[in-house]
């Protein structure tokens, strides 16, 4: 995270920052109080030294640990940095805070070091475990607060994710021309109207549902591709051709759901939509020493021209690629490649599944 | 004479259905050519001179905002006046937000008969509008003049430029130098023009030449709009470069430039920059 993200003394730091001297203060108070009662001190005596110490304490580390750490997600010092930091407050409160003190009681400023060794060692362990039970009540309240935060932030990026996905699969432009052309249809040529509503039917079952199903086979994958390809051809008439080969035995092979479906959606919108004489687009899958190999290619313009305006793309691939991974390790593997002839191939292949 | 029109629409079915929804809207209009592409909208626009285009937002090859800009500049407006535009579009954001101007008429896909209807009353109007002008050339001149306003305004909301300059000016121009090994760092001081070629933007200073890939609709929302004129749909110059601008006697406009020597291009949708004050 860049410098400029974080700065140490943001409002949101300086708040918390507050918050804990409030706390410290009350905290305080009761220390003060106890000894008030315990020790038969003067009430007033107890409470300077009580608030010098922790004030001060409080107000060394908490900077302390800004300063040290103002740039990571949890605001405090990793490793030996910590336990100094502590030892640090700890000294400085504790002869800062007496030095207060002892002004205000009017008692001689260096009076302490002649304190009975069972009042210095009191007054040393107070300090000591009041300083170190605040600090890891302070650590643990904003380590709760960050992994709150990680948890919102997993979860609103599991959300994004899932709306682009969508987003791409249905994307408006798609859906309102597959519209038009259902329109068209149905006043000339009814009984293609229906053929083409069911397919969009199906399409768009499988996309709003498939993400949901971990795996179906690899047959009714196909078969949605087939209805998506239709449902393209009705649009862009002889403009698009298309090929799918499935071997009979692998039809039953379990693939996860719409794992093909981006790789044909980027061959015709970034590979045959831009192109004014169409081209093909062909599906093949075969097996390969254990492995299912799918291959999906076409003769659109192409990878290396104007990608800038193939937005998308990249997504479609990345969300491809990262559910290989999820599902395969590193046993899923895919590779992208322009076609010799102009065109793109892309590749997937993994191991063989055992059969549903 | 029946009004003409040309209709520019990649997917057949839609064209079809355009065709037939216009057939029932505007019985006596005669659809001259329909197309695929933008490139051979623009072709057979130039070839048949319709009255009224109905391009396709989306198209392969050109899109319908280019070929609506290749069609302003190429139009040979002494022969015919300036045809009617609208725009057709499934849906289409970036348009959509320049439609808003109402400088030009659009229709949604699926095209619904009222709504078209409303669009044909508009065209027929404005159609009627420029007849009576024609003998007198002072006011076909001002009906080019509005018709290329309202064309300049639409494409420069619909590309996303002037408008949207709000993100921090370029300052340098990470570009290769020809042999493509180096990445130069350019001040953008030092550019006098940017020229879109194929799929590189040539980056010329006053000595040497780089290429960048930043498609130029892009690099445009990174320009000062005082500093850098868009004076053609492929040329973006430093207008306090330009030391001349000439007219040849097909009526075409070039600029000199101080600091290097070749002729620029002014694309008709621009020539409102160089008018005389």
């Amino acid at each position: 995270m860049s410098v400029e993200a974080l700065p140490r003394f943001r409002a949101e730091n300086v708040r918390g920052m507050l918050r804990h001297g409030l706390i410290t203060i009350v905290f305080c108070c009761f220390i003060a109080a106890a000894l008030a009662i315990t020790q038969h001190g003067s009430w007033g005596a107890q409470m300077v030294y009580s608030l010098s110490i922790g004030l001060i304490s409080w107000l060394f580390i908490d900077v302390g640990r800004l300063l040290i750490s103002g740039h990571q997600e949890i605001l405090w010092p990793s490793g030996p940095w910590g336990y100094l930091l502590i030892a640090g407050g700890v000294t400085v409160g504790f002869l800062a805070g007496n030095a207060i003190g002892d002004a205000w009681t009017n008692q001689p400023l260096l009076d302490f070091r002649s304190f009975t060794q069972r009042k210095l060692a009191t007054t040393i362990i107070i300090t000591l475990t009041a300083t170190v039970c605040m600090c890891f009540f302070f650590y643990s309240l904003g380590r709760t607060r960050h992994m709150r935060r990680q948890i919102e932030l997993a979860q609103r990026n599991a959300t994004e994710a899932r709306l682009k996905l969508l987003e791409t699969q249905l994307e408006p432009h798609m859906l309102f021309n597959t519209l038009a052309n259902l329109r068209a249809l149905i006043a000339t040529d009814p009984p293609r109207a229906i053929a083409m509503l069911d397919r969009l039917n199906n399409y768009l079952r499988m996309t709003l549902s498939g993400s949901r199903a971990l795996a179906h086979p690899l047959s009714a994958e196909f078969e949605r591709l087939a209805d998506y390809l239709e449902l393209m051809s009705v649009r862009m008439g002889d403009r698009l051709r298309y090929t799918l080969e499935l071997p009979e035995d692998l039809r039953d092979m379990p693939v996860p759901p719409l794992l093909l479906q981006p790789l044909v959606e980027n061959s015709i919108r970034h590979g045959l939509e831009p192109k004014v004489e169409g081209g093909r687009v062909s599906v093949r899958a075969r097996q390969d020493a254990g492995r299912l190999v799918i291959e999906v290619s076409d003769t659109g313009i192409g990878l290396d021209a104007d990608r800038p305006a193939a937005e998308g793309s990249g997504f479609g691939l990345a969300q491809v690629r990262e559910r290989l991974a999820t599902v395969y390790g590193d046993q899923g593997q895919m590779s992208l490649a322009a076609e010799p002839a102009g065109g793109t191939r892309t590749i997937i292949s993994f191991p063989l599944p055992r059969r549903a | 004479m029946n009004p003409t029109a040309l209709i520019a629409e990649d997917e057949p079915l839609l064209a079809q259905a355009l065709k037939a929804e216009l057939a029932a809207a505007w019985p006596e209009l005669q659809v001259v050519a329909t197309t695929g592409d933008g490139r051979s909208a623009v072709r057979e626009a130039l070839r048949l001179l319709p009255q009224v285009l109905f391009f396709d937002i989306r198209m392969p090859g050109l899109d319908g905002l280019g070929a609506a800009a290749e069609l302003a500049d190429s139009w040979p407006a002494d022969e015919a006046p300036m045809p009617q535009l609208v725009f057709v579009t499934a849906y289409d954001e970036y348009a959509a937000r320049a439609f808003e101007t109402q400088a030009i008429d659009y229709v949604l896909k699926p095209v619904q008969p009222e709504r078209l209807r409303k669009t044909v009353l508009r065209l027929q109007q404005a159609l009627t509008a420029q007849q009576p002008s024609k003998p007198a050339q002072a006011a076909a001149d001002e009906t080019l003049e509005r018709t290329l306003a309202q064309w300049r305004q639409v494409l420069a909301a619909a590309s996303g430029g002037a408008q949207t300059s709000a993100a921090a000016p370029l300052r340098m121009v990470a570009a290769s130098d020809a042999g493509g090994s180096t990445v130069r760092m350019v001040p953008i001081d030092e550019v006098l023009y940017f020229e879109a070629a194929d799929k590189y933007i040539r980056v010329l200073t006053a000595q040497h030449e780089y290429l960048i890939r930043t498609p130029l609709k892009q690099l445009l929302t990174q320009l000062d709009p005082e500093v850098f004129w868009q004076v053609h749909r492929a040329v973006v110059v430093r207008s306090s470069t330009i030391e001349a601008v000439h007219r040849d006697e097909a009526g075409k406009l070039h600029l000199d430039l101080r600091g290097r020597s070749e002729k620029i291009p002014v694309s008709r949708l621009y020539a409102h920059l160089f008018r005389a004050m």
